[in-house]
């Protein structure tokens, strides 16, 4: 009776929309997920809160408490902290953030309902890579307002400089999210994932010279630092930002632009590694 | 194989661990039914539905959907099915509108996202964001995210569970409107008057197996069709069954006694159910 029945009804399926029967490419539909995902963002204000202020807001009370000038020099260990936030900030918009966000898609079963559709998981990628990227450049404009207002950081001056800044501030985010993607599969949910996410975030504040200058460290500290990539991303945030003079206050009396590209690279490419081989679309097996 | 069917399954067996949650189960969905898989909590409905959708993997027998294994199939499979899921609860920060357009651009042919919207009867609150809506509305919208796509084969998880009565025949409505659309349904439920409403047939499942294939209606026939007769007399519940209700119930009024609360009835759904089941 039913196959009749669809048979005289069929309602024409006249409400029709999109190109045609060919599907989307997967980047297609993956850039028609930036905007979804910003408005996902930006609309959870206490996320915004967190991500976006806490770096600022511990960078200038941090800043402000180390106030004195450091010897033979006119900066301010305050900003030599103000400079290295930076590398806070954006551990905080990519690391912190993916390893929430997806860890809390994989959880509520959104991604296990993206999984339902043509959908990719390049796709879906898509969009979170473009959430980095944009939540990231405006983190960086916030803290470096400040640092440049309150603790007179000075932009780059000259070609080298800006190219400097722009290649870490590149390797830092695809190392750091790549990081995070593999963090939020070891954790079941949103809120375990907020804590392996912001429990290493805190302690490599420490020990990668963010919170406190690297020469207060003990070498201990410094040597577990430099394996990951915090330190690396701060070290050349300073290396464009402060005067060149500065790098007698860097541990190696240099600011090691080669060391940090290649320890930022060989995050990278880890990274990528761990996350193809550990990416899973729900907890199903 | 026979292309006829939507859905053909042979053998299939999944076990987790210990538990053999589905084991050597058959099934053949045709074009066009609607077709309930029912059976108690555990009995292997959402793993099997599961690994019909391509969301579960499983340890042997043989599954073709729309013509494919769901195990393998690609994105151009993943187009032509939808799926509703038991349970998404993300944080619902975009509007209602807002997700229906972002799951309507996944497809190279897809309905006006509007007009999902209208026909699961949410137009009304399209500008509001999904978290504000109620249990019932946010279910209908993981409808219209699973129809958005105009899928040739519509896989329901227990689409029900925690409506109220009106908004359970709503939805039963709607579930019709897509049938009659052409659109294969496959649905698991534990409502057995769900399944007596809805479907064309009815797999009843026990453990992890298909206890008996039919309509509804013949589903009835499966457990005897003698008729109860009860009654109390004297502070006592008297029960019998028997093919003459009329007969027994003359001759026990006949000095013209009223029997006390009678009733007469005949096996439901319910009672085969529980007969195939195995709890009666």
């Amino acid at each position: 009776m039913d196959i009749d029945q669809a048979a005289r009804a069929a309602p024409p399926r006249h409400a029709v929309t999109g190109s045609g029967s060919s599907l989307p490419t997967p980047l297609r539909i993956g850039l028609s997920r930036v905007v979804p995902e910003l408005k996902m963002f930006y609309r959870r204000p206490e996320q915004l809160v967190l991500t976006f202020s806490m770096p600022a807001v511990i960078g200038i009370l941090l800043g402000s408490i180390f106030s004195t000038k450091l010897p033979h020099s006119d900066t301010s260990t305050g900003a030599v902290i103000a400079a290295s936030i930076l590398a806070y900030g954006i551990l905080s918009t990519s690391f912190i953030n993916l390893g929430i966000s997806i860890a809390a898609d994989r959880d509520t079963g959104a991604l296990r309902r993206l999984r339902g559709t043509p959908t990719t998981a390049s796709s879906y990628f898509i969009g979170k890579i473009f959430l980095v990227a944009v939540a990231s450049l405006a983190e960086a404009i916030v803290l470096l307002t400040v640092g440049v207002l309150v603790f007179k950081l000075h932009l780059p001056t000259n070609a080298f400089g800006w190219f400097t800044l722009i290649w870490v501030f590149l390797l830092g985010i695809i190392s750091c999210s790549l990081l995070g993607i593999f963090v939020s599969n070891l954790a079941s949910n949103a809120v375990s994932a907020a804590v392996v996410t912001n429990g290493p975030a805190v302690a490599l504040q420490f020990v990668s010279g963010t919170y406190v200058p690297l020469m207060a460290l003990p070498t201990w500290m410094l040597t577990l630092g430099s394996v990951f990539p915090v330190k690396w991303m701060a070290q050349g945030f300073r290396s464009v930002l402060l005067p060149a003079d500065m790098a007698a206050f860097e541990p190696a009396g240099s600011w090691e632009h080669w060391s940090t590209f290649f320890v930022l690279t060989a995050w990278s490419i880890g990274g990528l590694i761990a996350c193809l081989a550990v990416f899973r679309w729900s907890d199903k097996k | 194989m026979n292309q006829s069917s939507a859905v053909q399954v042979r053998g299939l067996s999944k076990a987790y661990g210990q538990l053999r949650a589905v084991c050597d189960l058959d099934l053949d969905v045709g074009y066009g039914e609607i077709f309930a898989i029912l059976g108690p909590n555990g009995a292997g409905k959402s793993t099997t539905i599961e690994i019909l959708e391509g969301n579960r993997k499983r340890d042997s027998g043989h599954v073709r959907v729309l013509g494919e294994d769901p195990g393998t199939a690609g994105r151009s499979w993943r187009a032509k099915i939808g799926i509703v899921l038991q349970e998404v609860s993300d944080a619902g920060m975009l509007t209602v509108s807002e997700t229906v357009r972002m799951f309507a651009k996944c497809y190279g042919r897809a309905r006006v996202p509007d007009e999902a919207l209208e026909l699961v009867g949410l137009a009304s609150v399209a500008g509001s964001k999904v978290r504000t809506l109620s249990g019932g509305q946010r279910r209908r919208l993981d409808v219209a995210l699973g129809i958005v796509g105009m899928p040739d084969l519509l896989f329901l998880d227990e689409p029900t569970t925690g409506f109220d009565p009106d908004a359970r025949r709503r939805f039963w409505d709607l579930i019709r409107l897509l049938a009659a659309d052409g659109t294969t349904i496959l649905l698991t439920t534990h409502y057995l008057d769900e399944a007596a409403a809805l479907a064309n047939r009815v797999a009843v499942l026990a453990d992890g197996k298909v206890v008996a294939v039919d309509s509804p209606a013949k589903l009835t026939g499966y457990v005897n069709s003698a008729a109860t007769v009860r009654w109390i007399e004297g502070d006592q519940l008297h029960e019998e069954e028997t093919d003459h209700p009329t007969e027994l119930i003359r001759q026990r009024s006949q000095a013209g006694a009223e029997l006390a609360q009678l009733t007469v009835s005949r096996p439901t759904l319910e009672d085969a159910y529980l007969h195939l089941i195995g709890l009666a």
